[in-house]
């Protein structure tokens, strides 16, 4: 799988492509700059880019424009963008499209590399990786009483989390410790209560929940 | 000339406003001063008065933005930052040391007298003349049964349909002295509130004193806000990398030994890096928001609305940046007014608007909550107020019990 890496920071962006190296991922480019970023993204067609937020030359949020822009020439391109924060406002952008292939995670998360190189996969293969942070943010502005999320059960709730985040049915129930049926049973539930279509696509299903999240009150 | 009718309509409807507030809001609040201070030796007055002024400070700061709003010139803000902890005796005697509260009562009588005429008249000669002609149309028959004076407007006795013409003639000439005059006798009553309202003598040595004090505040402000951030960085991420450290020492030698508890150590280690790096970023939003280095007030402003557990609507219109330093305190300034508003005000919709005009950056947030914020002691806004010190920042709070609150911010800054 071929990579386009973008980060700045030589520290970061060296353990990065060992990292990934170490994973069997073929890194493409590793670059340091935006303009450097487009020109990769345009020429060699990664299957998917890791993407900093800020980089240089302007060390605002050059890497995350030019993460959108690509996108917007070529819909569904996989970006996993990283960040030293994580924005509610930034993650909305990214899913603004609603074409999937979107991974926005703290640069913290790659102290666990076999979570982070799922997390990458699954970008790749059109998923979403939201940070956990995100999704607390989300799910905190929507937890007061009369509010659907009220109506979840703490498992149900705990359940919506890890597949806000993106997460599969097998991987969430790994985690939680329980059988795949288990966790579709409490999907459909969740899915239920929220008013929301079920749908066999994991995809589309974690769209679906983050939209139904992020759609104000 | 329609253009023209509409900037006399305006202006006319202004000064209406302008003259019912600067006689009603002027003699309620000279006579609730005199009336405090007369208090003063029974004792109440000591505890009434500093309520009053606050309110007269309230008062003439509605005013200074309402002249800003209509065009007139802006009127600088000179108090006193209050002294931090003062007693009521000091606190008193602090506001009555202070020139701009003499200023301020000089200006309400000027305010109640010159300052309602000049009002009146631009709004009588653009309104008066409705009476002339309701009177031609008819309404004459109302005071007369026509063989006698029955009522006077202005100089012309009303004796029937005829007189009646006369007065809707004056009205028409009215109206030609209104068309000309109006605009200009409005800018007038501004020019004269903004003369009695700023300081003239020694405006150079109060304005020095006033940069005097909002520096010390402002250098205080940061010395502490240093020491704040040395402390959290010297108890917090420092010392969890100190713990790291000798995790990693204790892990190397127990590698050969003990792998099962390495292995335990290794995964302590990584919490507390991780736990380190949430300090840091706590640590770094609190110094400056990346959000804000990275896109600005306006999304900064999106970004902390998205955070809060109350709906809140933002709309921003800015046409470029402000300084970095504008930017930081307009961002902490309003993060504050927004958490006391979501702390204190029990609202359940915020909505904030920022924007850009007459070279000021004007941020109001409004609140559907249960009123009654204030700047004083103790309150988040004075805080706010002094933040804003240091940039001649303005704080105006409306916020009648029951609510809704609105509070304004202004800061004079260029956008680039």
């Amino acid at each position: 799988m071929r990579v386009v890496l973008a980060e700045d920071l030589f520290l970061l962006r060296d353990g990065l492509v060992r990292l990934l190296q170490a994973h069997d991922f073929e890194i493409a480019a590793a670059v340091a700059t935006g303009p450097e970023l487009a020109r990769a993204l345009a020429e060699l067609r990664p299957d998917v880019a890791l993407v900093d937020v800020r980089l240089p030359p302007t060390h605002t949020d050059e890497g995350l424009q030019c993460a959108l822009r690509a996108r917007r020439e070529r819909p569904g391109l996989p970006v996993l963008v990283l960040s030293q924060h994580v924005e509610q406002l930034y993650a909305r952008e990214l899913l603004a499209d609603g074409a999937g292939g979107v991974g926005y995670l703290l640069k913290d998360r790659v102290f666990d590399a076999a979570q982070f190189v799922d997390a990458v996969r699954r970008v790749a293969a059109g998923g979403t990786a939201m940070d956990p942070q995100v999704i607390q943010q989300l799910l905190a502005r929507r937890t007061g009483p009369d509010r659907p999320l009220s109506r979840l059960t703490p498992r149900e709730l705990e359940v919506l989390e890890l597949m806000a985040q993106g997460r599969s049915n097998t991987a969430i129930a790994t985690q939680l410790v329980v059988t795949e049926r288990a966790i579709a049973k409490h999907t459909s539930n969740i899915f239920a209560k929220l008013g929301l279509e079920v749908s066999d696509d994991d995809n589309r299903r974690v769209l679906a929940v983050l939209a139904h999240l992020d759609r104000d009150r | 000339m329609a253009g023209r009718a509409a900037a006399v309509g305006k202006a006319g409807t202004r000064a209406l406003v302008l003259a019912a507030v600067s006689l009603a809001g002027s003699l309620t609040l000279l006579v609730a001063t005199l009336v405090s201070l007369l208090l003063v030796p029974l004792g109440v007055g000591v505890l009434t008065t500093p309520l009053v002024l606050t309110g007269v400070r309230m008062f003439a700061d509605r005013r200074r933005l309402l002249v800003l709003r209509w065009g007139g010139p802006p009127i600088p803000r000179e108090y006193r930052p209050p002294t931090a902890g003062a007693g009521p005796w000091r606190r008193l005697r602090d506001l009555l040391g202070d020139p701009a509260t003499r200023r301020d009562l000089r200006w309400l009588v000027v305010d109640m007298t010159a300052g309602f005429v000049t009002a009146l008249l631009p709004a009588a000669l653009l309104f008066y003349p409705l009476e002339g002609f309701a009177l031609a149309a008819g309404l004459w028959r109302v005071f007369t049964d026509g063989t006698h004076t029955g009522y006077w407007y202005a100089f012309v006795p009303v004796s029937g349909q005829a007189s009646a013409l006369t007065a809707a003639r004056l009205g028409l000439v009215f109206w030609v002295v209104a068309w000309f005059l109006t605009p200009a006798l409005l800018s007038a009553h501004l020019r004269l509130t903004r003369a009695a309202l700023a300081g003239r003598q020694g405006e150079l040595a109060e304005r020095v004193r006033v940069l005097t004090e909002t520096r010390r505040a402002a250098v205080d402000t940061s010395a502490a806000e240093l020491r704040r951030i040395e402390r959290d960085l010297h108890d917090g991420a420092q010392a969890r990398l100190v713990a790291l450290g000798m995790d990693l020492g204790t892990v190397e030698m127990l590698l050969d030994k003990d792998p099962a508890k390495a292995r335990e150590l290794l995964a302590q280690a990584r919490r507390n890096s991780a736990e380190a790096l949430n300090e840091l970023r706590a640590l770094v939003h609190g110094i400056h928001p990346p959000v804000l280095a990275e896109r600005g007030l306006g999304d900064a402003v999106r970004a902390l609305a998205l955070r809060l557990p109350v709906t809140t609507e933002v709309d921003v219109d800015l046409r470029g940046r402000a300084d970095a330093p504008v930017e930081s305190a307009a961002y902490f300034a309003l993060s504050e007014v927004l958490t006391n508003a979501v702390k204190h005000s029990g609202a359940d919709r915020i909505r904030v608007d920022v924007r850009h005009a007459d070279g000021s950056l004007r941020i109001a947030v409004t609140d559907d909550g249960t009123g009654g914020a204030v700047i004083g002691t103790g309150s988040g806004l004075t805080g706010v107020e002094r933040r804003l010190g240091t940039f001649d920042g303005v704080l105006a709070v409306h916020s009648p019990a029951g609510g809704p609150t609105r509070v304004t911010l202004e800061i004079p800054c260029a956008l680039s």
